[in-house]
């Protein structure tokens, strides 16, 4: 024994004495100064808990800030580029926020607690942009980041299992709803929410009963084959059904350094979420211009042919490079070779025929591959399960 | 009416697949189905309420990833689940786990053998060569090595170059691989029991062959060259059952507007002037289309549903010594909770993959010895699932469904049909092998089905019961697959077509067949093809 103290990089989540236990891979990530596992036990699996069973995965490093106060809805209003009065008690909101440019900081979502009483989930920390937009409102906004651990729990079983842990009737929770129970003396909040396209909820706990309620997850789940997921699994469902990732599919507009590596709302196929009815909002004037003068860029989900991924890859028209690859990924239970790409404009619109100029390594050999893709309209997975409402059983 | 461009005789999933590229092609289809629901060995039933039983095929890997993809299969309700792990359990207590990750793996085999967990990557290498030699024709017609066509002679050419450009040595290797027996091969790599047997269990899998017999090296290829998302050589389980690639199948081909007869028992193929000209029933009822796809085995296709006076004598013999031997059964078990084996606890991972109980090459050869006799095996060797610890839509919360294929299991009992008392000591002797191993297992059988190759020919239709239409035994393969000179998926009988399992690249749930003879037909009526190309290997 030696009494050195061990002042480590990186902090752990409240469930880590947990996750360490199961992650039988040792694999693990950072994650906003966290550790996390990229895998448990088997990237492949995890992910087909996700589909088939359910999967449980440690979103507690997300940063949450707690928006309370008289202005606390005017407030948002003007910091968000959605009507933020149509998020009803209760509800949650998927949100994107613009700098004064109208390009995109970030993305995530805006749960309704009460009157005056919302909850930003970020994926990047927004302290100093929130502190700043604070000005003249009347509104305390607290970093909840560490009082508030969260649990993913995704999967056809979720809700079942959810509703033996003590969620009475969740199953007529309805997409997008929040329900409140206590747990171990405790609130808990459970919302149907999620990074999966499947059924699934996202579970809000104080850190003092995290390892309770991943204890108790995992021992009423193990009849519906409950597993944890690590950050790889995620990854693969988030770009099958669709789902964009800050600082992979585009840059926070705040932390660019080159001209022109920022992207717009309308750049990232987000335009439904911009709504000009409201007066102000920040980045407002600059998205109405770039409506009426078009954009640079559009967002265009494509199906490569073949089945390999194409990661990184240029897009052609013709012999012209028209765009890059920021996601990709052969989807295990759509059968299909996803990616995601910003594509100048006016090219990638819906049923546009491009090509993925693909590169990959067999034994250090490297290969080049022409895969003609086509743009299509919508994400490739769509699980009916995740709007159903009352909550299938499996 | 009962006017159509093409039938289908038999809605199993090569049937359904070949209809589906065929009415895709916009031919007016109907798929006749015997029973009366579809699937054939693809299927999903409740035999015990709350408990789903994939009872014929069980795994899911070799299901053509470009023939899902084609036809959508995912948005017509397919969900294909990888599983991981499987164990064979020990004689003295102890067991070898088969773990996904690589180097977890090694250690397992170390625990055994450093030696053999070494040599484990000189396998692997070797045996995936040999996968990517096959593996770039599942999706194509194999070449006629007698015919002087322009696309034979180009196939045949760029066949015998993947082949010469591996070079001598691995090309002598290649040789002997094609006709050695697993036992012969996997003694090239390993020296401990336990880990030649796990592995040689894919090598007789549906076979009437033992370990020690030459040609079983290539079957244990078989069950390696599928892929479940581009990991070669992974399994997966259909979510809700097999019944569920079928049932995509169908909403796939009726989306194209085709149309599926249950309860069509075809009696024979009518031929008018040497062409085919439909399907008369048993009961009387007929067919007309100008094409006629056969989904059956070559045996049934040609013996019993094919006027012998319309097919030309070398047919009927090569159909008649046609090797299509049953040497399989299966047991479905509804199970009040889940087993313990061995010490093993129940919550470790190895328990979702395949279970076996053959802990030696030697074991597995005495089984064999009792087919041969003409009876079941009394130490069988089993490849056993629970699929309901990775599908919860099988079994109730916490109960379990078991599959076990067992082996061997003989197509008469010493000469005369199974009989009921039989087929009881046939499920004796897997209930009892499986209790060996398990003490609480016998407890917690709420319900079995138990499929001798007599109730698999019976209700499935295949010759013997064998699972994958004739035996995958070289001189039945490729352009000899079902017999040579009718390799390409016509029949003697101008209009008349095979699309079964007993016709290149075989068995395994792969679709393969169906789609390569659906592109055969289409090309014949001059029709657009619509059928996909396999990916490139790489």
């Amino acid at each position: 024994m030696s009494d050195i103290s061990r002042d480590t990089m990186l902090l752990t989540t409240p469930f880590h004495s947990r996750v360490e236990a199961m992650c039988d891979l040792n694999d693990w990530g950072n994650w906003m100064g966290y550790t996390t596992p990229n895998a448990y036990f088997d990237v492949e699996l995890e992910y087909f808990a996700v589909r088939s069973t359910t999967g449980v995965f440690d979103l507690s490093p997300m940063n949450k800030y707690r928006v309370t106060g008289p202005d606390a809805q005017r407030y948002l209003d003007r910091l968000i580029t959605r009507d933020v009065s149509k998020i009803g008690i209760n509800r949650v909101g998927y949100a994107i926020w613009c700098d004064d440019n109208g390009q995109i900081m970030d993305d995530g979502t805006i749960f309704r607690l009460g009157e005056q009483d919302y909850r930003i989930c970020s994926y990047q920390r927004a302290d100093d942009w929130l502190a700043w937009n604070k000005l003249g409102f009347d509104v305390t906004i607290d970093n909840e980041s560490e009082a508030v651990a969260g649990l993913a729990v995704q999967g056809p079983t979720s809700c079942t299992v959810l509703t033996l842990l003590g969620c009475t009737d969740l199953n007529q929770l309805k997409p997008f709803g929040i329900a409140h129970y206590t747990f171990e003396g405790q609130p808990l909040m459970v919302s149907r929410t999620g990074f999966t396209g499947d059924l699934g909820y996202e579970v809000w706990v104080p850190p003092e009963t995290a390892e309770a309620l991943w204890d108790q997850l995992f021992e009423l789940g193990r009849d519906y084959l409950i597993k944890p997921i690590g950050s790889y699994a995620l990854e693969l469902a988030r770009i099958e059904a669709g789902f964009l990732q800050a600082n992979v599919d585009f840059m926070p507009a705040e932390e660019v350094v080159r001209v022109g590596r920022t992207r717009s709302p309308f750049e990232l196929g987000l335009g439904w979420l911009v709504d000009f009815s409201k007066p102000l909002f920040n980045g407002r004037s600059a998205l109405l211009k770039e409506q009426a003068n078009g954009s640079r860029y559009r967002f265009a989900m494509l199906d490569v042919e073949g089945n390999k991924p194409a990661e990184h890859s240029f897009i052609l028209k013709g012999d012209k490079q028209v765009g890059t690859v920021t996601s990709a990924a052969w989807c295990p239970t759509a059968k299909a070779n996803i990616a995601y790409a910003q594509i100048e404009m006016p090219h990638g619109a819906v049923g546009d025929e491009l090509v993925a100029e693909i590169y990959y390594q067999r034994e250090l050999h490297w290969t080049r591959l022409l895969a003609p893709c086509k743009v299509i309209d919508a994400p490739i997975f769509k699980s009916p399960k995740r709007w159903q409402t009352p909550a299938p059983p499996h | 009416m009962n006017q159509y461009d093409a039938i289908v005789i038999g809605a199993g999933h090569n049937g359904l697949t070949n209809g589906a590229y065929l009415a895709k092609a916009g031919l007016k289809v109907a798929v006749l189905e015997r029973n009366p629901y579809i699937g054939g060995a693809t299927v999903s039933r409740e035999l015990h309420k709350g408990w789903w039983y994939s009872n014929c095929s069980y795994v899911s890997s070799l299901l053509r990833p470009e023939i899902t993809r084609d036809l959508e299969l995912p948005r017509h309700g397919l969900q294909v689940v990888s599983f991981g792990g499987g164990a064979t359990f020990m004689r003295n207590g102890d067991h070898f786990g088969n773990y996904s990750d690589h180097d977890r793996h090694y250690r397992e085999m170390a625990r055994h053998s450093k030696r053999d967990a070494n040599a484990y990557d000189r396998y692997a290498a070797d045996t995936s060569l040999q996968t990517k030699l096959i593996r770039p024709y599942l999706m194509r017609t194999p070449p006629d090595p007698t015919s002087m066509k322009p696309r034979d002679l180009r196939d045949l050419l760029e066949f015998a170059r993947s082949f010469m450009d591996l070079g001598e040595e691995k090309l002598l290797d290649t040789i002997k691989f094609w006709t050695a027996s697993v036992g012969d091969y996997l003694h090239e790599y390993f020296e401990t029991d336990v880990i030649k047997a796990h592995m040689a269990g894919s090598g007789i899998i549906g076979t009437a062959l033992g370990v020690y017999s030459p040609g079983t090296a290539y079957v244990l290829l078989h069950h390696y060259m599928g892929d479940v998302d581009g990991n070669v050589g992974a399994w997966g389980f259909a979510r809700g059952g097999m019944g569920a690639i079928a049932d995509a199948l169908s909403k796939a081909f009726q989306s194209y507007g085709g149309e599926i007869i249950c309860d069509a028992n075809v009696d024979e193929i009518i031929v008018k002037n040497g062409q085919a000209a439909g399907v008369a029933l048993k009961d009387g009822t007929e067919y007309k289309a100008p094409i006629v796809v056969s989904n059956l085995d070559p045996k049934r296709t040609f013996l019993d549903i094919t006027n012998p006076s319309d097919l030309p004598k070398d047919v009927l013999k090569k159909a008649r010594n046609f090797k299509i031997r049953g040497s399989s059964g299966k047991l479905n078990i509804a199970l009040d909770g889940l087993p313990v084996f061995n010490g093993l606890d129940p919550r470790n991972r190895l328990m979702a993959g395949d279970l076996h109980f053959s802990d030696s090459l030697e074991r597995q050869e005495r089984a064999y010895d009792d087919w041969k006799a003409g009876t079941w095996s009394k130490d069988p060797y089993l490849d056993m699932m629970i699929p309901s610890l990775t599908d919860p839509t099988m079994a109730p919360p916490g109960k379990h469904m078991m599959s076990v294929f067992v082996q061997y299991a003989p197509p008469k009992v010493e000469g005369r049909e199974w009989t009921d008392e039989d087929k009881d000591g046939f499920e004796k002797s897997v209930i009892d092998q499986i209790s060996n191993y398990s003490p609480n297992f016998r407890d917690l059988i709420l319900h079995c089905e138990t499929r001798t190759p007599r109730e698999i020919e019976a209700e499935v239709g295949l010759t013997e019961g064998n699972i994958f239409m004739g035996e995958l035994t070289f001189d039945q393969l490729l352009f000899n697959r079902p017999f040579p000179g009718y390799a390409q998926y016509r029949s003697p009988i101008k209009g008349m077509y095979m699309c079964s399992s007993g016709t290149h690249p075989g068995g395994g749930v792969m679709a393969a067949p169906g789609a390569n003879a659906a592109r055969e037909i289409l090309a014949d009526l001059k029709r657009p093809n619509t059928v996909p190309g396999g990916y490139a290997d790489d």
